[in-house]
This record gives C-alpha cells, sequence and structure tokens, in this order.
C-alpha cells in the first residue's frame, strides 16, 4: 500500500499517570515506515504533556473543552485546517465524540475526513446501555442497572450481591463491598462526571482488553488483545502483552458484528475462573496502549487514519503473539519559552506549514 | 501422549527457562530441570523417558528424578497448565 502523506490531527495529549490515548497513536503513526504525512496535536491544556515530546508533533493547536460545545470546536478544527492544512482527524477521548459524531459531512465539507461511529452506535455502547447487546445480540454483559438516585444504594442488596461495582458515566469505575461505601462512590463518580450511576455486578477473574477498528459493516479491519502485566493504582495497565485467546476474539468478533461498529474502539473483557468472559464496557475510541498494536503488527492508528482519508483498507495481517509495553514516566527538559506560543497564541508551527490537500488528493 | 496438554504445548520457552503462555499473557522461570520435564511432556515423552533425560543431564538418582518429575507435573496441574485428569507415567 503507498505510503500515508496526509496531515493527521490527534486529540487526548495528557499523558500522565493516567494517560489519554493521543500520544500513542502519534507513536504508532511515527513507527510505521509508510507513514510519511505531518501530524498536529489538538490539546486541552498548553501543558500537557504531548506537546513537548520530541519529534512527536509537526504543530500543535489548543482547542475548547467538550463543554463549549459543537460550534465552538468546529470553529477551532476549520482554522486548523486552514492554518496547518489537516485532512484527518483522529479524536481519541470519549467526551469528544458525541460533537463529532453523525456530523462527517460537516467535517468533510471543511476537507477533514474522520472514521467515526454513528452517534446510535456511540450511546448503544454506554455503559448505561450495554446491556442492552445481552438482551438484543447474546452478548456476555454482567448485570447493570442504571441509578440517578443514591438511596437506591441501601436497597440494592435485592439484586446485586456485595461487592458491586460503581461507575461513571464517561469513566471510573470502584468496588464497593457495603451500601455505605457505594453511596460515597455514586456521590463521588456523580461529581466528576455527572449523572447517572451505573451499578454493575462484580465478576472477579483476569482482566484483558482488545483494541480494534470496526469496518461499520460488521467486520474487523484489524484487533490486537491485550493481557495487562502491571498496574498502577488506579487500575490503569502500566505494562501488557498481546495474547493468543481465540475466545477473546470471538467475542470482538461478536460484539462489532452485532453493533456493525464503525471506527477505533477498546473492549475490556474479564475471564473468569470458570473460563468464561464477561464484557464490562465498550471504549469508543482507542486504548492508551494502542502503540502495541503497532509493535505487534497490526498499525491500528495508521489503519484508521486510512480509512479518515478516505481510503480502501482490507483486513490487516495477523498479530504478533508476545508483544510487550512497559510505560514509562520521563521527565521532559523544556525551556519555559516552549510554553509561550501555546499560551499566547493558542498554537505553534513546528515545521514549515504545507499547502492544505484537496479531498480529491486525500481520497487518493 | 500430548493429548489434551493443548495449553502446555503452547507455552513459548526458552533455552534461559523463560516461558511465556500466550494464552494468559503470564511469564514464569525455571531452571533446568523443570525445563527438560516440559519439553518432555511436550514431545510426548512418559515418565520412564523424562527420568532418563534427567539422569543423562543432571547425574542424579534416579528415585529422585522420578518423584521430582512427578511432583513437578502434579504442579503443572495445579497451576493449569496441564489437565485436571493429567499423569504423567
Amino acid at each position: 500500500m503507498a505510503k500515508f502523506t496526509g496531515t493527521v490531527a490527534v486529540t487526548g495529549l495528557n499523558a500522565t499517570d493516567n494517560p489519554g490515548p493521543g500520544v500513542p497513536v502519534i507513536r504508532a503513526l511515527r513507527r510505521s515506515p509508510d507513514f510519511a504525512g505531518r501530524i498536529i496535536g489538538l490539546a486541552y491544556d498548553a501543558m500537557d504533556p504531548g506537546l513537548f515530546l520530541p519529534g512527536l508533533l509537526d504543530g500543535a493547536m489548543l482547542i475548547p473543552y467538550p463543554s463549549a460545545g459543537r460550534d465552538a470546536l468546529f470553529a477551532r478544527l476549520a482554522h486548523a485546517r486552514r492554518r496547518f492544512g489537516i485532512d484527518v482527524l483522529i479524536p481519541t477521548l470519549d467526551s469528544e465524540l458525541p460533537a463529532l459524531c453523525d456530523h462527517e459531512d460537516i467535517l468533510a465539507a471543511m476537507g477533514i475526513g474522520v472514521f467515526l461511529p454513528t452517534r446510535a452506535q456511540y450511546d448503544l455502547r454506554s455503559k448505561a446501555r450495554l446491556f442492552e447487546l445481552a438482551r438484543d445480540h447474546g452478548v456476555p454483559v454482567p448485570r447493570s442497572e442504571v441509578l440517578t438516585d443514591p438511596s437506591r444504594m441501601y436497597s440494592i442488596h435485592a439484586s446485586f450481591t456485595f461487592p458491586i461495582a460503581v461507575k461513571g458515566v464517561f469513566y471510573g469505575a470502584q468496588i464497593c463491598y457495603s451500601a455505605d461505601e457505594a453511596v460515597a462512590a455514586f456521590h463521588k463518580q456523580a461529581a466528576e462526571w455527572g449523572l447517572p450511576i451505573i451499578v454493575q455486578e462484580f465478576v472477579a477473574g483476569e482482566e484483558l482488553n482488545v483494541a480494534a477498528i470496526g469496518d461499520g459493516e460488521g467486520g474487523l479491519i484489524g484487533a490486537v488483545p491485550m493481557k495487562k502485566l502491571m498496574l498502577t493504582k488506579q487500575g490503569k495497565g502500566w505494562a501488557g502483552v498481546t495474547i493468543a485467546d481465540e475466545p477473546l476474539m470471538d467475542l470482538a468478533r461478536q460484539v462489532v458484528g452485532a453493533m456493525r461498529w464503525r471506527g477505533p474502539l477498546e473492549l475490556e473483557v474479564i475471564r473468569d475462573d470458570a473460563g468464561d468472559y464477561h464484557l464490562l464496557e465498550i471504549n469508543p475510541r482507542f486504548p492508551a496502549w494502542v502503540d502495541l498494536s503497532a509493535g505487534a503488527g497490526q498499525n491500528l492508528p495508521l489503519a484508521c487514519a486510512r480509512l479518515a482519508a478516505g481510503h480502501t483498507v482490507a483486513p490487516l495481517p495477523a498479530y504478533r503473539v508476545g508483544a510487550a509495553f512497559v510505560r514509562a514516566s520521563v521527565n521532559q527538559l523544556v525551556d519555559i519559552s516552549a510554553l509561550e506560543a501555546l499560551s499566547v497564541l493558542g498554537e505553534r508551527d513546528d515545521t514549515p506549514t504545507a499547502p492544505a490537500s484537496t479531498p480529491q488528493e486525500r481520497a487518493s | 501422549m500430548t493429548a489434551g496438554i493443548d495449553r502446555l504445548s503452547q507455552l513459548a520457552i526458552s533455552p534461559t527457562g523463560f516461558i511465556f503462555d500466550p494464552r494468559s499473557g503470564s511469564t514464569f522461570t525455571v531452571n533446568d530441570t523443570a525445563r527438560t520435564i516440559i519439553e518432555g511432556i511436550q514431545q510426548g515423552k512418559g515418565l520412564d523417558d523424562i527420568v532418563r533425560a534427567l539422569s543423562d543431564a543432571f547425574a542424579t538418582g534416579a528415585t529422585d528424578l522420578r518423584r521430582d518429575a512427578l511432583e513437578f507435573a502434579r504442579r503443572l496441574r495445579d497451576e493449569g497448565l496441564l489437565p485436571a485428569d493429567f499423569e504423567l507415567v
């Protein structure tokens, strides 16, 4: 396949101990010999660590938080298109997608390609509705209940056996062993992410993850399963390895097929002691370990960039089992002037600006 | 002899004794004795053949080796790498 020469904008450049997927997406693009394009980082804060990694970006821009609304975001993206000639956008945060799903036509009119789920797909995979996959398609999903009233926790034992998982609507999960603990978790998650709160049956076992891209027709462009080898206190993977697990891949195929998922996603799965699989969550974007897919021979971010540019992408070759990652936390030494452009102007150009390509060129 | 040992047969074993289980993602380190036993079971060898291989390699009494091999096979069963009904005979 020809080299990819477009300009890709990537969000989610936070890279703390709970990193966004933006930097790993860019690292995956950079490590491919087939990537000959430019990368523009879209950040919410001038201090986002991904803005300062040497060699990562060709330019950067601040964008408004999702709470500012779609119009503000699209105005900024239109500016990014003019300023940096971005051809493709890979959003990597859940909260960004509601403003983008079902608006590919507007983005396309700007000259920006995306490869995203529909709003209906995005809504169906939400924690509050995941059980519909079990009901309608037989996907093994732990029982759950959607709550807006914390007092329900004092009668939840009638429906669930403690411990239970108390989850925020976007992020966050806490295992609770009592009603009091569950009420506290309700308020904590609600304060951070709003309502509703989801109570989910707790399933003990090994946590497994799959990073994948659905083609929108019910098939997989690629999928890489991973077992976390080391966790942070927040339960985030700090090291992991690709594994051979055909039942897990069957589950991924079942989910993507049932939803006709379009775009990147991550499945969070538990394999219990009996060897049964339970789908805990579907994240509607790449995970922060997605550069492992490139290390394992399936460069999912590059495939996504090609699809967003309108290229035809065949299913990727088999991934390599035993590819591992170990995350590192490093201090990036920069002069304070490195903050200046983003803080004052809201953008930074690290290379001479290339002229914007036309949609026809992007699709070629 | 190899029937029913799919999990064990999939282990990737390096000459240093570093083992990767591609299904669980787990890694183990074993000594030369244990590696010889695992490789013997992978190759479908019976207890006598494994004891002979150990004896050739480590010059230890056959009684000890037989006991060690059986004990290690039990350990592999406990770890789920061999079926619960597997017997090294």
